[in-house]
């Protein structure tokens, strides 16, 4: 570890971040929409782990481990959620959810 | 360019070339798999940042446990490649969302360009790893030792852990709830 910086991991982790806002804006099946959504959570958790590592302090880390938490039970309630709509509409694309009521 | 910068060079591109890859696929089981490919790669990133238990949990966690249930939800719905019909809309919003991520990219790199770590311009240099944690009392050092972890998160984040287990629990009420088969009855007072 002599000429990585913890700026290489910033700029990593911001592209991250940003290819995952970009799969979430432009992408309509939302199976891809919760994909994206866990690698933006995964870019926030390398500058978290950088920053930790780089101030020699362990609480980014394990503010890392309750973002884990989180995304997992996110990600079961959304595919449930998910898949209960696909009984109802018979599709998983974002334009079809256009009604609110029946 | 030693090891180190190789190593960092290559799963940067794989984490970054995965989840454009994820971004960009058509079909959703390579979309999932392309992610398993990103989430390795972030997974040897924390390899190198020397946070040994982090990436197991990752491996575990996300490439292990998350993408299985997409697997699992892919095959389960049958959803095919998505229509390759281009509208207008389809191509506006392409265009609208590559300027949006890019302007925001671009604004990253702004604020972090010229703010060094600690306000110099030496190269810097990574702290020495502790083996304690609780060297110096409730403020844990970061160190790659699963002890120095677990103590962090029994002693100093216990009522978070305990406040995160309560959310597992909640999740998982919450997914049987919905996903529970309902018997169908006509409700008279709706309709």
């Amino acid at each position: 570890m002599e000429t990585i910086t913890p700026q290489h991991f910033l700029i990593l982790a911001s592209l991250l971040f940003a290819i995952g806002f970009l799969g979430v804006i432009i992408r309509r099946n939302i199976l891809i929409v919760l994909m994206s959504l866990e690698l933006m959570l995964n870019g926030i958790n390398v500058a978290l782990v950088a920053f930790s590592r780089a101030g020699a302090n362990l609480d980014g880390s394990i503010f890392v481990f309750f973002i884990m938490t989180v995304a997992a039970s996110e990600v079961a309630v959304g595919l449930a959620l998910l898949v209960a709509l696909y009984k109802k509409r018979k599709s998983i694309f974002s334009e079809d959810l256009n009604l609110l009521g029946n | 360019m030693n090891l180190v910068d190789l190593l960092f060079l290559v799963f940067a591109t794989l984490s970054v070339g995965g989840g454009l890859l994820m971004v960009f696929s058509r079909h959703p089981v390579s979309a999932a798999l392309f992610m398993i490919v990103s989430l390795v790669g972030v997974a040897a990133l924390f390899v190198l940042l020397e946070a040994f238990f982090l990436a197991i949990l990752q491996v575990l966690v996300y490439a292990g446990a998350v993408m299985v249930l997409f697997l699992f939800i892919i095959m389960l719905l049958d959803v095919g490649p998505q229509g390759g019909k281009a509208s207008r809309v389809k191509i506006l919003s392409a265009i609208v969302g590559l300027i949006l991520v890019g302007s925001l990219f671009c604004l990253m790199l702004q604020i972090g360009q010229g703010t060094e770590v600690d306000g110099s311009t030496e190269p810097f240099d990574w702290p020495e790893l502790t083996e304690d944690a609780t060297a110096n009392g409730n403020n844990l050092t970061f160190s790659p030792s699963a002890k120095s972890f677990g103590f962090g998160l029994l002693a100093k984040y216990m009522l978070p852990l305990q406040v995160s287990g309560f959310l597992l629990l909640a999740a998982m009420v919450g997914v049987i709830i919905l996903s529970k088969k309902t018997p169908h009855q006509p409700d008279q007072e709706e309709s």
